[in-house]
């Protein structure tokens, strides 16, 4: 038996369904603490629902969810969330200030507002994925680059120690990508855990160190390294994959 | 009675400033939740819930037999209710979207409760009672305890905004990310749309089954047109409600025989249609404007660039060149020549134009900046 408290997010026996049918099965997933690791599969494999239940967002029909070694409930400050882009109304009369701001609101708790300490958080946050120049924006008039990295400055005022992301890279340029993954691998530098729903196969080796196949059950997880091959992907998406790794 | 003799009653007359406090209040609490169901996507639950509650008021004085407005309120906020559930009941367990659960709730209890309506027309009591109030509105049947109960719901709605504004906040623009942080997104829904229930009850008196979910959308609505923040839009919907709900009375009053819910209805209307006009950032007219203008200016531009292209193969940037010239690269209509003309960077004349210096300098400046 291993000290189980020594991963940083721990996933036992999690199955998930939608009316009758199974979206997740039985899933294991052992996450330790300092990777940055990628969840690939083919659409509808279950990857948003995976992040979903182990936020406690969606209903679970069995299984448990440990961060560091305690129950998700009591370590949710531990934990930021990053949604997919497409999940909110970009037209809602708020600004960009203002959006990364409810990144302070866990913390803060009922009926406390955010005071000086919480919005120079805020700014930080802003700087560090460099869009303090748009902080008073409405968000709609945001590109969709800026919107992501407006969600991810939101996450980081979390100060959280493990980052759980759903696709991060979706719709944006080539720019924002990189100053997202250098972001990412900075706060793994840091010691913090990230967790990333991801789509691109061919850049995996070079932002992950560590990867999840997903398609319903957990094909492998493990270092990149180790387990991602053909035959892994093959496994997951039921095709001959064939990917250049650099090794 | 003209409007000055009005709003001198409004200060001395005791209906009528109970009416219009009244609605002055309706509107506040209209605009405030409106916004909520607005901006949830949710434009059409107040309709559902307006038509929900009929068969509640008829059933209440079935019951009861009693003629007192509180009684028929708490059926009204029953059914209400049940059709709210209902609602969310359809959607979540069949494959049926919020539009057509809407419909259904919507059709099947106010045909119930136009079915029991009609039943009941024969008991004599029942016309005393005036059920059929509840149709259109009845404005002029408020009194000082409506006006009371209409400013403690208001009161008691704002508390709750101040109390959860931030949570609120959060669930309405993000709810799963509410969720991820611990917020009870299903207790903040269900509290809004108990307020929600809780101001088409008691709006059903003054403007009516049938026009109230134009009171809970015409605000908020018009109020998104103007600003970009969302205290700033709760706050507008807010004041626009007691606009439509004072002015209103005030007309229906002022011309004897207009009803007054409707009245009310039509000039919330009127402030959504100028809202949406002329309101300087989302307005259509402003942004037609600014449409054209900036069409105008990439035009010009053009035909600029063309001229400069044609004015530097020659020694003489002023050479006089024919307007055929630019027709045979592209249609040029005689406007664009002339605000080139009026802005000094062109000299037109008898089918010819020429570069002034002043132009020519500008284009150069131009061309750097467009083939950077």
């Amino acid at each position: 038996m291993t000290d189980e408290s020594k991963y940083a997010l721990n996933v036992h026996d999690l199955t998930v369904a939608y009316d009758f049918k199974p979206v997740l099965w039985d899933i294991h997933l052992q996450v330790p603490e300092g990777v940055l690791m990628a969840i690939v599969g083919p659409n509808g494999a279950g990857k948003s629902t995976l992040i979903k239940a182990i936020l406690g967002i969606q209903k679970k029909i069995a299984g448990t969810v440990e961060i560091f070694g305690k129950p998700y409930e009591k370590m949710r400050k531990e934990v930021a969330y990053v949604p997919q882009k497409g999940t909110v109304d970009w037209d809602f009369p708020t600004t960009a200030f203002d959006v990364v701001k409810m990144g302070t609101y866990g913390e803060l708790g009922w009926f406390r507002r955010p005071s000086k300490k919480q919005k120079i958080a805020a700014l930080e946050a802003l700087e560090k994925v460099g869009m303090l120049p748009f902080k008073n924006r409405q968000i709609s008039q945001l590109s969709g680059g800026q919107q992501q990295r407006i969600f991810l400055a939101r996450a980081l005022v979390q100060n959280a120690s493990i980052y759980i992301m759903d696709e991060p890279f979706q719709g944006v340029d080539a720019t924002t990508e990189i100053a997202i993954i250098n972001i990412l691998k900075e706060l793994r530098s840091s010691g913090k855990t990230l967790v990333v729903v991801h789509h691109d196969l061919q850049t995996i080796p070079e932002y992950f160190d560590w990867v999840t196949f997903l398609n319903v059950k957990k094909i492998a997880t493990g270092p990149i390294k180790e387990i991602f091959n053909d035959e892994n992907l093959a496994k997951t998406y039921g095709i001959n994959y064939k990917v250049t790794i650099n090794k | 009675m003209d409007i000055f003799e009005y709003i001198s009653l409004i200060f001395t007359d005791y209906t009528i400033r109970n009416i219009s406090l009244g609605t002055g209040a309706l509107g506040a609490i209209c605009g405030v939740l409106g916004s909520f169901a607005v901006l949830r996507k949710e434009s059409l639950l107040g309709d559902a819930i307006s038509h929900a509650a009929l068969p509640g008021i008829v059933l209440a004085f079935m019951i009861t037999q009693a003629k007192d407005n509180y009684v028929l309120l708490i059926g009204a906020i029953i059914s209400g209710l049940i059709g709210t559930l209902l609602i969310s009941g359809i959607v979540t367990n069949t494959r049926l979207k919020k539009d057509a659960a809407l419909g259904i709730v919507l059709s099947v209890f106010f045909g119930f409760g136009m079915l029991l309506l009609t039943f009941i027309q024969k008991n004599p009591d029942a016309t005393q009672a005036g059920l059929d109030k509840y149709l259109f509105g009845q404005a002029a049947t408020l009194m000082e305890n409506d006006v009371k109960l209409l400013s403690i719901v208001l009161g008691l709605s704002l508390l709750v905004l101040l109390m959860f504004w931030k949570e609120l906040k959060v669930a309405l623009f993000d709810s799963d990310y509410a969720k991820s942080i611990g917020i009870k997104t299903r207790f903040l829904d269900s509290l809004i749309s108990f307020f929600i229930v809780l101001a088409i009850v008691l709006g059903l008196q003054t403007v009516g089954v049938v026009l109230m979910s134009a009171m809970l959308l015409a605000p908020a609505a018009a109020a998104r047109q103007w600003t970009n923040r969302l205290y700033v839009m709760l706050i507008i919907a807010a004041i626009l409600g007691v606009i439509s709900g004072v002015v209103g009375t005030a007309v229906s009053t002022t011309y004897n025989n207009l009803s007054t819910g409707p009245v009310i209805v039509v000039i919330a209307i009127l402030i959504v249609i100028i809202s949406f006009l002329f309101s300087p950032k989302r307005g259509l007219l402003m942004r037609q404007i600014l449409f054209i203008r900036s069409r105008k200016k990439i035009e010009q531009t053009k035909v600029l660039l063309l001229m400069y292209n044609i004015a530097k193969t020659h020694d003489d940037v002023g050479h006089p060149h024919s307007n055929k010239i630019l027709n045979n690269f592209q249609g040029i209509g005689k406007n664009v020549l002339k605000s080139l003309e009026n802005q000094g960077w062109i000299k037109v004349n008898e089918g010819m134009w020429l570069m002034t210096e002043k132009g020519f300098n500008y284009a150069e400046e131009l061309n750097k900046g467009i083939t950077l």
